[in-house]
């Protein structure tokens, strides 16, 4: 298939720094990028992929109800993420490990969700936690709560000063599967009714379980949201530059009071799409091994010797990544229960007599077992 | 056979019988579902019959109103329980009431199938008891299979039916095997069971919580209670023949459910039998069900869903009036 010429990419599938037209727009700003900034980029992604095989190995031994893996993905994730200030709002869906990551979020979070503790699993109002907001399992929900936030950023004047420095814009993920959800198109309408300062960054890894992104659209996804009003571009979700690059420019256009912009990333789900999943019912294995050989990783990997990276930049990635595995591992496996009384708690901001009759039920029915024959 | 294949073999009957039957979701067709329920219905009819859907719950239940508009029978899957509430609209305003809107000129033969209910230890929204969301609802049916055999009956019958059905599946009894007669129906969709006879007191309930009132019969057993338990099979319309009848023998009923109690299917159930069978009552009839509140984090599930010693202490305090 011809490429779309629309396509933004600064990196080959070999790592070779070769710009598409498309790019050229964007070159400064990647140009600009140090050393030092590039490591970065690979380092989020090195060590998130040591998580997210961790955390798979861990469901996998029963420790989790369930795994939404992020392999393949991190490219995407980590230039997107990478490229938010930090006064702007993460609105993710339930495949953002390093996105949250990158935000202060602790992955052990991710952790006492999928393990059956939590459904929720970080305060976005806590400030360690980078203004990210909780993982959406209904798919596209988000994209309207992320708009809805958006407004009221515009309400309120905290976009559009022109103040960089304080002006403020919203992330929203979402995956090609729920680009179908009526959610989403209600989002775009009111983002570009009331020029919200918002990315919607669509996910592109080609399925929704088991079918594929053309059953979900006939033409590229990015275009529906020029469909909409909203400037759009492709990128290769594969390439971090490009990711970086192009959410970072969208970003501060909608920060600067430019309204919404919708960005596709073409990338591709490596891996199950959670561990109930099984990938070789559905698509050939030929497909995935096409994509292998254009990882994220690897392409920023050879990128960077080509920069005259060192062993030991990478040696010291790849000790950080087995260090937060190892870490992921022991504390998942320390995690505590819940207490039976927790079902009640927050239901209800204020009093609720239904509340104080059932946790008084339950506590009586408990202490009945008490010194009992079981 | 287990209830997820005897839903599949109902399925392929509805399917081979008419090709009027399509069955529409996400994922059914080359995957088989996400539970497999679909599973080689696609290879075996075809991709017009056994439809990959966009990923979309109202545009699921929407385009099948269509569809039965232009004389198709549609059988909607649902995801899971959390995920038909963005069809929510599309069922309880426009499916549920297009007949009567019609005056009765167009039926409306859609069915929507949702595995539904707790025990898989799942994360959020893969784990509700929406029923009585529809039940309350008119112009819908309700109904919901606790075994093999009227897995595979249910679905034919759901499908043949001219109304609208909301099929609900008690997931955790996906895997749970039993006899199948596939030479002959054994009751009516619309028919609640008496599934065990017993003389002391009567327990009701549908889905899942079938299985664990018989396993509080058979605790019961031990200390001597004797317990009657009835299916009800159909939750819109109830059948309250057989619940009536139980009761009038027995004198005390206990409704079971997973769903929360407030305002729920059990609610209405203890109140009509109540109403119905007052003077043969010897105690009121007790309710247990989940709290009211959402379904917990799937290690709290143990807690919040009734299991036997739930439905033995309410059993107990009914013994005690
Ligand atoms: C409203 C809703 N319907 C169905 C599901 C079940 N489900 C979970 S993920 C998924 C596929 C999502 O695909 P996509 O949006 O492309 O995101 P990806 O998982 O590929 O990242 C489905 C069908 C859901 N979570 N929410």
């Amino acid at each position: 298939m011809p490429e779309d010429p629309a396509l933004i990419r600064f990196l080959e599938a070999d790592g070779t720094f070769a710009p598409t037209p498309a790019a050229e727009r964007y070159r400064a700003a990647v140009d600009a990028l140090s050393d030092a900034d590039l490591e970065t980029f690979y380092r989020d992604m090195a060590v998130i992929r040591a998580f997210d095989v961790q955390a798979t190995n861990l469901q996998r031994q029963g420790q989790l109800a369930l795994w939404p893996p992020s392999y393949g993905q991190e490219a995407a994730q980590v230039g997107s993420a990478r490229a938010a200030r930090p006064q702007d709002h993460i609105f993710p869906s339930y495949r953002e490990h390093v996105v949250t990551k990158i935000r202060g979020v602790d992955p052990i979070d991710i952790i006492r969700v999928m393990r059956g503790l939590t459904h929720g699993g970080w305060d976005p109002t806590d400030p360690k936690n980078g203004n990210t907001h909780i993982y959406t399992l209904v798919l596209g929900s988000q994209t309207l709560h992320a708009t809805g936030f958006g407004m009221g950023l515009v309400f309120d004047g905290r976009c559009g000063t022109g103040d960089p420095d304080r002006d403020e814009a919203v992330i929203v993920y979402y995956g090609d599967g729920a680009s179908s959800q009526g959610d989403v198109h209600e989002a775009m309408v009111f983002a570009a009714s009331y020029q919200t300062p918002e990315v919607f960054f669509l996910q592109n890894n080609q399925w929704a379980i088991s079918v594929p992104v053309s059953t979900q659209s006939r033409s590229p996804l990015y275009k529906r949201g020029e469909g909409y009003g909203m400037p759009s571009a492709l990128i290769d979700g594969n390439d971090v530059l490009a990711s970086w690059a192009v959410t970072r420019a969208a970003l501060d256009e909608a920060r600067a009071g430019g309204g919404p912009q919708a960005i596709e990333a073409m990338t591709y789900r490596l891996g199950a799409h959670t561990t109930s999943d099984d990938p070789t019912k559905y698509r050939p294995s030929s497909e995935e091994e096409a994509w292998r050989r254009r990882d994220p990783l690897a392409r920023m990997k050879a990128f960077l010797l080509t920069r005259g990276a060192s062993e030991s930049f990478f040696a010291d990635v790849d000790a950080e990544a087995d260090a937060l595995a190892d870490d992921i591992r022991t504390r998942t496996n320390a995690l505590g229960g819940l207490e039976a009384d927790d079902i009640f708690a927050h239901v209800y901001s204020e009093p609720h007599p239904l509340m104080d009759e059932q946790r008084q039920w339950l506590a009586g029915y408990e202490a009945s077992f008490e010194g009992g024959a079981s | 056979m287990p209830l997820s294949r005897a839903i599949n073999a109902g399925l392929r009957a509805s399917l081979a019988g008419s090709d009027r039957v399509l069955l529409m979701g996400e994922d059914i067709g080359k995957l088989g579902g996400v539970f497999r329920i679909t599973e080689g219905l696609q290879a075996e009819f075809g991709e017009r019959r056994v439809i990959d859907s966009p990923l979309a719950e109202s545009g699921l239940v929407g385009t099948a109103i269509g569809l039965a508009l232009a004389g198709f029978r549609p059988v909607v899957e649902i995801q899971f329980d959390g995920f038909v509430f963005p069809a929510f609209d599309q069922i309880t305003s426009q499916l549920a009431k297009m007949t009567n809107r019609l005056e009765g000129a167009v039926q409306m033969p859609v069915v929507i199938r949702i595995p539904y209910g707790g025990h898989i230890g799942a994360i959020e929204h893969h784990q509700e008891s929406p029923e009585a969301y529809f039940t309350h609802t008119p112009g819908l049916r309700v109904v919901s299979p606790s075994t093999p055999n009227d897995g595979y009956w249910m679905i034919q019958d759901a499908i043949a039916s001219a109304d609208p059905v909301i099929f609900l599946e008690p997931k955790s009894k996906y895997w749970q095997k039993g006899e199948v007669d596939t030479s002959a129906r054994a009751l009516p969709l619309h028919a609640s069971r008496i599934v065990r006879r017993g003389t002391d007191v009567t327990l009701v309930g549908h889905g899942a919580m079938v299985t664990t009132m018989l396993q509080a019969a058979v605790l019961a057993e031990v200390e001597g209670i004797s317990i009657e338990v009835v299916d009800l099979r159909s939750l819109s319309p109830v059948d309250y023949g057989p619940i009536l009848e139980s009761v009038r023998r027995t004198g005390r009923m206990v409704y079971a459910q997973e769903a929360p109690g407030f305002t729920s299917l059990g609610s209405e159930v203890a109140a009509t039998v109540m109403e119905r069978a007052f003077y043969a009552l010897e105690a009121p009839v007790l309710r247990v069900s989940g709290f009211d509140a959402p379904f917990p984090p799937a290690k709290l599930e143990g807690v919040f869903l009734p299991d036997a010693d739930r439905i033995l202490e309410a059993v107990d305090r009914s013994l005690a009036y």
